[in-house]
């Protein structure tokens, strides 16, 4: 039998295996005599099929029908062989290995059914492949799984198609319940993805505000409101006399002044009272707490969404060796459905590659560079006067609005002087740095990133200056609240006569609290400016939108009827969407947010509104009133650089509130921390009094200043350290880079290697050339059912193996039909393999496509052997 | 069932939810865009296989395709023939392709043949040629284009046959850091852009016909 098994592997099987396996075939008849008939009608049934499909060229079907006809042949055979049990038609005999393979099989086929739908196929095949895989995974499905297995099998298939369908529903529904997708992508079909970029961002910003708002309302503004003392309880929580009268005037309500200035909007309605409510809720804590977490949930969230892109514009390769083939292969914006957005991405391609084209030429020359580099230096230059100018400005404005503010009777425009030259700056400066920037010259991608800069610089000096000024004013008050501490003192002492002297300000006055003298409250006076900054800033924002945009489109459609030159090419013609501008005014709305909040926590639910009517607002008018951009804007590439700004301003509005927290003393008869000597000390009270005593003890230890440098250092040393290596993989990576353009160098000048394997690029093949590897494996199958008798499971097992290894040995087996095996099997077994690289790199033409590494399957240099 | 279950039968419409990636609900919508079309030619019953096919003149003026450039290679790619002219199946199939979940490889051997203008396999310096070409309108003089179609050889070529293969193409274009990226995640969020939004897009506005969703193919 051994011998048997010998020959049927290495010499043509097909004439000698036919006659041992009549008689071997007998034995197992019987017994799986169901089965094979089973078998059998599903196998005639399948024939019907093939013929019909015989047009078909592609390589799945082929070798299905080859397969098929395979059988069918031998079917013949046998039944010729066996013609007097020719009752029995089918003498296929169902053992291990053959389940085992018709598993295998199976599984193949749900394979493919499976993935289909990635099969660059026409419909009609991918119908009918998709029709004969079915047809089999049934018909074998119930063949192989039998009794419970059976059932076990089918229930587990429906589970698996019951937990796709759910994960499809899922995603459907996951994707319907983000906000606002359907605008977005309308936006975006209409001005490209670089616009949509920006709400995108709008609405990032939305999300993380909402966390905001949640965290603020839910642990301050709620509890403070439900359960601390009502309006009218005690001063901090009243109006004064003196502004009752007007507390309820619309006027008065605008400046933020009045009754909601007295309310739980700012920081000066809080109560000091350590414990409030039922639930003892420790409000002055939570309101500390929640104050830093605002600041430690928003630097989380933005590193992290920084470290994700980070990650993604690693992850795709920034080479630049394909500028120019990916400017002609993706440049179109497939998802352009508007002719001018198609005309202007027309015109932005053309110039891209127009720059390209002169980037590639004056790449080395560079004439006339004196005149450049004094163009650039003026610019510059008038940059930073009109920069220092603006922060002149502003803090001239701040200065007189203290004035202002001293006086009695001042109109509208003198209280609101600051928001008014604020936003007026922030309105006409862009438009000045962008002519000035025109001088320059730079490349426009440069450029943007330079107008960027200054814009933010502006911003950002600005705010400062603004920031400055109010802490001066902020130190005034500080002086007046002395005075006004000894004159409450004295007129509550005045009050308490007869009383018992013990002039401590706890003890509740019968005084009405509206009479009791107070303190000027720098933090509510911090909070109101913020939020009239905020609140201007939205007007201004929104009315621009109207009128530079509304107003002027229609203007130019409509008049554009009666005047005298062209109104829509000409002059006015439509605004174009400011996406940097918007962007930068949404980071610096941001930073006054995260200032603000601190001082007036009612501030995130005004911003949260803001960005919701933005929304919808800007939606609107960019729908309506804009045109599409005549340069693209790439967005995707300025992310971070969005993001990076957003992390400074965090930081930079960190500062602030981190020194006012840490340095100056909170008023003394308002808001939650009054009474104590600087903010934080809420911390030392809670470890002090409500947890054990060596908690306090560890406490002390851990904020001593001997342990908190070495922690500062270690940290620096870890940055350093992590700093180090990953500026040595980055050299890895661009190591790693050289070498591999060295190798496309390398493969460009030998020009004769074709070998790679790419499963799309096997397909194309497949379907210009029959291919001869899976051609072989039916065959196999085939040996394998002829050996199959007297042969065990594990023998069988490792044939297969070795077949699917491809050695030339289970190749040569496999290919039956090839002319001359002997030859093949004489050969060293690793000659077959080294063959095509040995000597001739090219010993004969290939037909096309066929690659020299596939062909494994044939014998196909029989001369190497002899 | 719904009425609009007699258009195909189970069976035909679990087939193309096999062989597309579209949900039974888009297949029947996108069944109705396909009608929409010609209401005339394209009969409301499916079950027997008509053969319908409609000319290209049709498909090329759907706003998913009215504004791109290479609508007519696209139609043809797609078309049984080769013609432009598109059954239902080919339309099924053209949308399948361009939706956003088809994976990347899928995308890059059809993006080939679109760009193989003489369909010998192989993209050759005219195919590059009428490519710059139609993405400027002929706005770039000879000398340009002719730069410009030397560089995309000179950069993608690997195996300097002066022509750029399948492999030389996809090669390249995995490596572009824009290619398909919008369709897989949005700049600032970790949204994965819907299909479903589209559509539901799609029966919304079917009388407003504007901008090109699901096309979401080979971006910027």
């Amino acid at each position: 039998q051994e011998k048997d098994k010998e020959e049927d592997e290495s010499k043509e099987e097909d004439s000698c295996s036919q006659q041992n396996r009549a008689p071997r075939k007998k034995n197992y008849q019987r017994s799986d005599e169901k089965k094979a008939e089973e078998e059998g009608g599903q196998q005639r049934d399948k024939k019907a099929p093939t013929k019909e499909q015989k047009e078909s060229e592609n390589k799945e079907r082929k070798t299905n029908k080859k397969e098929k006809e395979g059988e069918n042949k031998q079917k013949q055979d046998r039944k010729n062989s066996t013609s007097a049990s020719s009752n029995s038609s089918d003498e296929e005999s169902l053992s291990e290995e053959e389940l085992e393979m018709l598993m295998e099989e199976v599984e193949q086929k749900k394979k493919l059914i499976s993935t289909m739908r990635n099969k660059p196929w026409r419909m009609v095949k991918k119908l009918s492949v998709l029709r004969e895989a079915q047809a089999f995974v049934e018909k074998f499905e119930g063949a192989l799984g039998k009794g419970k297995g059976k059932k076990l099998y089918a229930y587990k298939m429906m589970m698996a198609k019951k937990w796709v369908k759910f994960k499809r529903d899922f995603d459907n529904f996951k994707t319907q319940c983000i906000p606002w997708e359907m605008k977005i992508k309308e936006v975006e079909s209409h001005f490209g993805s670089s616009v949509a970029s920006y709400f995108i961002f709008l609405r990032w910003m939305y999300g993380v505000n909402l966390v905001l708002f949640g965290l603020i309302f839910g642990l301050v503004i709620i509890p403070e409101v439900l359960m601390g003392m009502p309006y009218g309880s005690m001063p901090r929580k009243t109006v004064p006399r003196a502004e009752q009268a007007t507390a309820m005037d619309f006027s008065v309500l605008w400046d933020f002044e009045g009754y909601i200035k007295y309310s739980a909007l700012f920081y000066g309605y809080y109560n000091n009272q350590r414990t409030i409510g039922w639930l003892k809720y420790r409000l002055p804590m939570a309101y500390f707490m929640v104050g830093i977490s605002v600041f430690g949930y928003s630097l989380m969230v933005v590193i992290r969404s920084m470290a994700r892109n980070a990650n993604e514009s690693t992850a795709d390769g920034d080479d630049d060796n394909f500028i120019f083939s990916w400017k002609m292969f993706t440049s179109w914006d497939y998802l352009i459905g508007n002719p001018e957005t198609a005309d202007n991405k027309f015109a932005s391609i053309t110039t891209s590659f127009k720059e390209s084209i002169v980037d590639e030429q004056e790449s080395n020359k560079d004439e006339n560079i004196h005149l450049r580099r004094f163009l650039r230096v003026l610019a510059n230059v008038l940059i930073i006067c009109c920069l220092c100018g603006s922060g002149y400005l502003i803090y001239f404005v701040v200065k007189r609005s203290q004035t202002f503010s001293k006086m009695q009777n001042v109109g509208w425009y003198e209280r609101n002087e600051v928001e008014i030259v604020m936003s007026l700056l922030g309105m006409f400066c862009p438009p000045l740095f962008e002519t000035i920037a025109a001088l320059e010259n730079y490349h426009p991608r440069i450029g943007l990133k330079w107008q960027l800069g200054r814009i933010f610089a502006l911003f950002l000096g600005n705010l400062y200056t603004f920031l400055l000024a109010l802490m001066d004013d902020v130190n005034e008050k500080l002086a007046e609240e002395d005075v006004v501490k000894n004159i409450t003192r004295w007129t509550l002492l005045g009050h308490h006569n007869s009383s018992v002297e013990n002039g401590s300000i706890a003890t509740p006055p019968p005084l009405d609290p509206a009479d009791v003298p107070r303190g000027p409250c720098w933090e509510t006076t911090v909070g109101i400016e913020f939020v009239r900054l905020t609140v201007s800033d939205i007007l201004v924002t929104f009315i621009t939108i109207l009128v530079g945009d509304f107003i002027r489109a229609c203007f130019v459609r409509f008049v554009n009827y009666c005047w005298c030159w062209d109104l829509e090419a000409g002059f006015p013609s439509y605004a174009e969407f400011d996406i940097s501008g918007n962007v930068l005014g949404l980071v610096f709305n941001q930073g006054m947010i995260w200032m603000g909040s601190f001082y007036a926590p009612g501030l995130v639910g005004i911003n949260v509104l803001r960005l919701l009517t933005s929304m919808y607002f800007q939606c609107w008018a960019v729908m309506s009133s804009n045109v599409p951009h005549a340069r693209v804007f790439k967005a995707s590439k300025s992310n971070n650089f969005y993001m990076g700004l957003l992390l400074l301003i965090l930081f930079l509005s960190l500062l602030p509130v981190a020194y006012t927290i840490m340095s100056l003393p909170p008023s003394f008869d308002c808001g939650p921390f009054s009474g104590k000597k600087r903010m934080y000390e809420v911390i030392q009270e809670t470890i002090e009094l409500d947890f054990p005593l060596f908690v306090a003890k560890i406490f002390s230890y851990v904020a001593n200043p001997g342990l908190i440098i070495p922690a500062i250092l270690l940290m620096v040393l870890a940055i350093y350290y992590l700093n180090a290596v990953s500026e040595a993989y980055q050299r890895a990576n661009a190591e790693l880079k050289k070498k591999m353009q060295m190798q496309r160098e390398e493969e460009k000048n030998k020009r004769n290697n074709k070998a790679s394997t790419n499963p799309m690029l096997e397909d194309l093949e497949d379907l210009l050339t029959p291919s001869t590897k899976s051609e072989s494996q039916p065959k196999q199958a085939e040996v394998k059912k002829t050996e199959s008798s007297n042969r065990s499971s594990p023998v069988g097992k490792q044939g297969k193996a070795a077949a699917a290894g491809g050695s030339p040995m289970s190749g040569g087996r496999g290919a039956a039909f090839a002319p001359p095996p002997h030859v093949f099997v004489t050969q060293p077994p690793t000659l077959g393999v080294r063959a095509p690289y040995l000597g001739q790199p090219r010993p004969r033409g290939f037909p096309p496509g066929l690659v020299p590494g596939r062909g494994r399957g044939r014998p196909f240099y029989p001369h190497y052997a002899s | 069932m719904g009425n609009k279950q007699t258009i195909f039968t189970q069976a035909q419409l679990d087939a193309y939810q096999d062989c597309t990636f579209f949900t039974r609900k888009e297949i029947l919508r996108l069944f109705d865009r396909y009608r929409d079309l010609a209401p005339q030619l394209v009969p409301l019953d499916y079950t027997g296989k008509p053969a319908v096919t409609l000319p290209y003149e049709l498909i090329g003026s759907m706003p998913e395709l009215k504004d791109n450039p290479f609508r007519q290679r696209i139609a043809e790619v797609f078309s049984e023939n080769g013609d432009g002219n598109m059954t239902l199946d080919d339309f099924l199939d053209m949308f399948s392709v361009l939706s956003e979940m088809a994976p990347r490889d899928l995308k890059a051997y059809y993006a080939f043949k679109i760009y193989d203008f003489n369909n010998d396999d192989y993209i050759c310096k005219s195919d590059l040629e009428k490519t710059v070409n139609k993405l400027t309108r002929n706005e770039l003089t000879a000398e340009e284009v002719n730069l410009v179609c030397d560089k995309v050889i000179y950069e993608a070529d690997v195996d300097n046959d002066g022509k750029l293969s399948l492999e030389d193409f996809q090669h390249m274009i995995i490596r572009a850091p824009d290619f398909l990226s919008p369709c897989r995640s949005s700049p600032f969020s970790d949204t994965v852009s819907s299909r479903g939004a589209h559509l539901q897009d799609w029966a919304n506005r079917s009388s407003k016909k504007c901008g090109a969703f699901l096309m979401c193919f080979l971006n910027l």
